[in-house]
């Protein structure tokens, strides 16, 4: 009975937060992979795009909320998600035509990119909190949990309760319709093919027909739709707050090049791995010890690696650890 | 005589704004046969085929496809003409499967494309069976072969192949040429650079010496070969 | 027009723009601006010598600004003796045996041939100097921070000048650069990019989580400065006469004198590094620093070991960074960890370099002042600007609400606009590389 409440305990705390954490990374990961593979550069606008996206959606759903539409128990936000995307897509293609696109036609090496991407991110920034503020915003709304921990406890008989949210049911749930289509997407459309045979080899690519332009454009669309689903699942999970999402760029780069950078299969193990060594090593175990252990060995302190406030540590010594002896990433980078 | 289906016609030029690398150089080949370019390294072999292709800056001359001046086309607007290249290095998706790099070399193919990856693969029938595998995975030779596959997947008119057998083993250029005469044979010009001049110039009906960007010598490959002049400097005795 | 004098006229200009801030909205104003565009320009020269001498991409500045302003603190305040004897020794110990556990691992890595015994060996190294290092920290922490936490609970300074906090921020800013350089160059630039984002993040948390160090987010306050205080200036006879006969009244006399001596002070700092800067950029090093920038592969095959070059620069880069940190904790006489905001801290001293003129000396000092008077000035214009866009508006209507209170927002906007607009038009910059 104390491994199963210690089970729970640490499904609780551990497990669906850093699957559902874990998925949102993974989102934020293909992302810059895919601007990487295809664009060949690091995104450092990427966190911002996730905010514009998250945005855009958080508008659109107080607007559907005034008019009275939701989804019942499902957050009306879901509705608003295409609306945000395309508000991405029409952001991002209209920053590539007015300032990526030159520097690709000029055959820009990638750190040229990268400093433009910075002016990107820093507009996109101010554009985020001029329009929606600074400050928190909430826009979750219909049922809160699947599982409720009090019904947990009177269902089981345990001791300890198991919360689950909707919000990470649905991050879940989204994440692996999302990526499944992704994949399906790359593998098996003459497009997807056609965004893997430009990433794989441009050259190449051209001479065999393959339009570069409308690869670029696909991606862009590609990226915006991740990065919005990615913003907006963190928030509503999380909370919508513009700087968390600037901040989210440390794990997101350390899920893709943990993986390799430009390969899609890595961004999510990456996001995973980042997750849940994230969520493991900050989470104070005092609980789930006390049920498996026996009483004379009950822990006294939090039994916590590290505080909550050094998460950011964690994917820095990752990305560390991961550099120094596999700078590749645990997948092969590069090609999609 | 009428004129050859493709011709670079008296070509000057070079890459970009750079110097000029190609002097007055012709190069030719008829429908259904293979004309092959040698010379010394640094001769501008390969700068004179990517010159027919449009890679380069050519100001002076023209090229001419079944008689229509392409001399101002970008390469991908010739590949939608009915010419395919094969590049010396980087020529295949390494990270995608045999058939995915079939196919995206029908990328511009409205029409579909089963019947050519048919013709493909019993022209190379190692592809057929390796048809899931990685392409970066294969040996040295069956990559040139996907390569060249993958070429005539947009059923070209002409095909040009840039040293198709460096760093291949003699066993396997000996069977990669036999298969370019295959190729011929179906009716497509090939126009190849080699650095391999004796075997090459075996099998080619048209040779041409090319020494500093100019032609030296051209005739067909058995009179190049029989020419004591042209072995002695070029063929090594 | 010489391009000397195109030079001279640029700084003019923004000369010019510091007097008329001056004339309108006070001197006291004015002399802040030119403090802080003094520091700013310090910063910017710091990470021109990385990215416009070697093309390394920095950017966690942020990090070693901060660093900067620790050791500000760790030198100048006054030693908290009881914090010291309550949890000092244990202190040094677990930082001491953390180290010891890093060291070990590293040694055991290189040491014992790969294989399941050296994974175990330092399996084992890390896993018990972790918890060994924590048991003794987190009690050293709590003893220490139990010393008068509304007051101290921390360990204080070293009670010094504070002018010496310059170099030991230097100092302290190489050291973190030294690690992340050591990991992270020689692999491709981006990774640089993202190391150093990633330590400023940590180094920032670090100020403001370990409060027996830094006081985290309750600030350490009262930092000494290196010139005097108003009030004593105030108070002083000999000052009032002086300040009397040229027409000054002493409370605005004394203020602006203390701004004057930091600005004196400053200027020191930022002439004799720009010195040793130009000296660099015309020396031997110099040229070949350039020349690998310009050709990393040749370069390579001319047998210069590019990675070790790269990491002397990037030290000696953040090392400036570190200096200005310091001085400008200095300045502000205060530690206030949730100040440090990358986009002021890091990004904003990007938007100064390649706005200056990435690889030139002189045009990243002129970067500083220029985009630091702008991000100053910005929000008084911007917010005239909204004025005059929502006056037509009725009072209480929510877009001009809106409109008028997210004008702190524009500077964000109008820093990415010019940054973009500078690169694609004038990469070169203001003041371009010769």
């Amino acid at each position: 009975m104390d491994l199963l409440n210690a089970f729970i305990a640490l499904s609780n705390f551990v497990l669906i937060p850093g699957i559902a954490y874990g998925s949102q990374l993974a989102l934020g990961a293909l992302g810059v992979t895919l601007i990487y593979g295809i664009l060949r550069f690091s995104n450092f606008a990427h966190g911002d795009t996730m905010a514009f996206g998250a945005m855009a959606t958080i508008m659109v759903t107080w607007l559907l909320q005034s008019w009275g539409i939701s989804l019942g128990p499902l957050p009306t936000a879901l509705l608003a998600l295409p609306f945000g995307i395309a508000f991405t897509a029409l952001l991002l293609l209209g920053t590539d035509r007015v300032i990526y696109r030159f520097y690709r036609t000029q055959k820009s090496p990638p750190v040229i990119f990268l400093i433009v991407s910075l002016g990107v991110m820093f507009i996109m920034n101010g554009l985020v909190r001029f329009i929606i503020g600074p400050g928190d915003q909430r826009f979750a709304d219909g049922e809160r949990f699947i599982i409720r921990a009090r019904e947990f406890k009177a269902w089981t008989g345990l001791s300890e309760g198991l919360a689950f949210k909707t919000s990470q049911g649905i991050t879940v749930i989204t994440a692996v319709i999302v990526v499944a289509w992704l994949f399906w997407f790359l593998n098996k459309t003459r497009t997807g093919k056609s965004m893997r045979a430009f990433s794989d080899n441009e050259d190449l690519a051209l001479l065999s027909g393959i339009n570069p332009e409308r690869v670029v454009t696909i991606t862009w669309i590609l990226v915006a739709a991740l990065a919005t689903i990615a913003g907006v699942l963190y928030g509503l999970d999380k909370g919508f707050k513009p700087f968390t999402y600037f901040q989210l760029l440390l794990p997101i780069f350390a899920a893709a090049i943990v993986g390799g950078l430009g390969n899609p299969l890595g961004a999510i193990t990456g996001g995973f791995v980042i997750a849940f060594s994230e969520v493991t090593i900050t989470y104070a175990f005092k609980k789930v010890l006390t049920y498996i252990l026996p009483d004379s060995l009950d822990p006294t302190g939090l039994v916590q690696l590290l505080s909550t406030d050094y998460k950011f540590a964690v994917s820095f010594v990752i990305l560390i650890i991961v550099l120094l002896f596999k700078p590749t990433g645990l997948f092969k980078g590069k090609a999609l | 005589m009428s004129e050859p289906f493709l011709i670079g016609d008296k070509m000057t030029g070079g890459y970009g704004k750079g110097p000029d690398i190609l002097h007055d150089c012709t190069l030719a080949v008829n429908k259904g046969e293979i004309a092959v370019i040698v010379g010394p390294n640094g001769a501008g072999k390969s700068t004179a085929m990517k010159a027919v292709f449009g890679m380069l800056n050519v100001h002076t001359g023209a090229v001419r496809l079944n008689g229509e001046d392409i001399t101002k086309l970008s390469p991908q607007a010739r590949v939608a003409k009915g010419m395919g290249f094969v590049p010396q290095t980087s020529n295949i998706f390494t990270s995608m499967t045999v058939e995915e790099n079939l196919e995206m070399g029908a990328f511009l193919r409205e029409d579909g494309m089963e019947e050519t990856m048919q013709q493909v693969y019993d022209l190379f029938p190692i592809l057929k069976e390796k048809r899931l595998q990685a392409a970066g995975e294969l040996s040295g030779g069956q990559r040139q072969q996907v390569a060249v596959g993958r070429a005539l997947m947009t059923k070209p008119t002409v095909l040009m192949l840039d040293e198709p057998t460096a760093g291949v083993s003699p066993i396997v250029m000996d069977e990669l040429f036999d298969r370019i005469i295959e190729v011929a044979r179906t009716g497509i010009s090939i126009l190849m650079v080699e650095q391999n001049a004796r075997q090459a110039l075996e099998i080619a009906d048209k040779g041409y010496v090319l020494v500093q960007g100019a032609n030296r010598f051209t005739d067909t490959g058995q009179a190049l070969l029989a020419d004591p002049e042209v072995r002695k400097s070029f063929l090594g005795g | 027009m010489t391009v000397n004098m195109k030079n001279i006229s640029l700084f003019a200009l923004v000369g010019v723009l510091i007097i008329g801030a001056g004339i309108i909205q006070g001197a006291n104003t004015a002399l802040l601006i030119l403090n802080f565009g003094l520091i700013s320009a310090i910063m910017s020269l710091g990470v021109n010598l990385q990215w416009g001498l070697a093309g390394l991409l920095n950017v966690g500045v942020m990090g070693f600004v901060a660093l900067g302003g620790l050791a500000a603190v760790l030198v100048s305040m006054p030693t908290t003796y009881d914090a010291w004897s309550a949890g000092g020794g244990r202190m040094i110990v677990a930082l001491l045996v953390g180290l010891g556990a890093i060291i070990a691992t590293v040694f055991a890595y290189k040491k014992l041939p790969a294989g399941k015994t050296r994974t175990l060996a330092i399996l084992v190294l890390l896993i018990a100097g972790f918890f060994l290092f924590r048991s003794l920290f987190d009690a050293a922490v709590t003893e220490i921070e139990r010393v008068n936490p509304a007051g101290t609970g921390y360990l204080g300074g070293l009670g010094l000048p504070v002018i010496i906090s310059w170099p030991v921020g230097g100092l302290l800013a190489a050291g973190a650069a030294w690690v992340i350089g050591k990991v992270a160059l020689g692999l491709r630039s981006d990774y640089l990019a993202i190391a150093t984002l990633g330590i400023a993040e940590i180094i920032i948390s670090l100020l403001k989580n370990e409060d027996w160090l830094s006081r985290g987010v309750k600030n350490v306050v009262g930092i000494p400065r290196p010139v005097p205080y108003e009030v004593d200036l105030q108070a002083s006879q000999a000052f009032i006469d002086t300040a009397a006969s040229i027409g000054f009244e002493p409370v605005l006399a004394s203020t602006l004198f203390v701004k004057l001596c930091y600005a004196a002070l400053f200027t020191t700092v930022l002439l004799i590094l720009l010195w040793l800067s130009q000296m660099a950029l015309n020396s031997p090093w110099g040229r070949m620093m350039r020349a690998i920038r310009d050709n990393e592969v040749s370069s390579q095959a001319m047998g210069k070991n590019i990675t070790a070059r790269h990491l002397q620069i990037f030290i000696l880069g953040s090392a400036i960074c570190g200096i200005a940190g310091a001085m400008m904790t200095t300045l502000d006489s205060q530690l206030t960890p949730t100040a440090y905001q990358p986009l002021r801290f890091t990004f904003l001293v990007w938007v100064m370099v390649i706005v200056g003129g990435s690889g030139n000396n002189w045009g990243s000092v002129l970067g500083g002042f220029l985009i630091w008077f702008l991000w100053v000035e910005v929000e008084p214009m911007g917010a005239a600007l909204m004025n005059l866009i929502t006056a037509p508006m009725a009072d209480g209507y929510w877009l001009k609400d809106h409109l008028l209170e997210s004008v702190a927002h524009m500077r964000l906007l109008t820093m990415g606009i010019i940054l973009i607009v500078v690169l694609r038009f004038s990469p070169k910059g203001l003041i371009p590389e010769k």
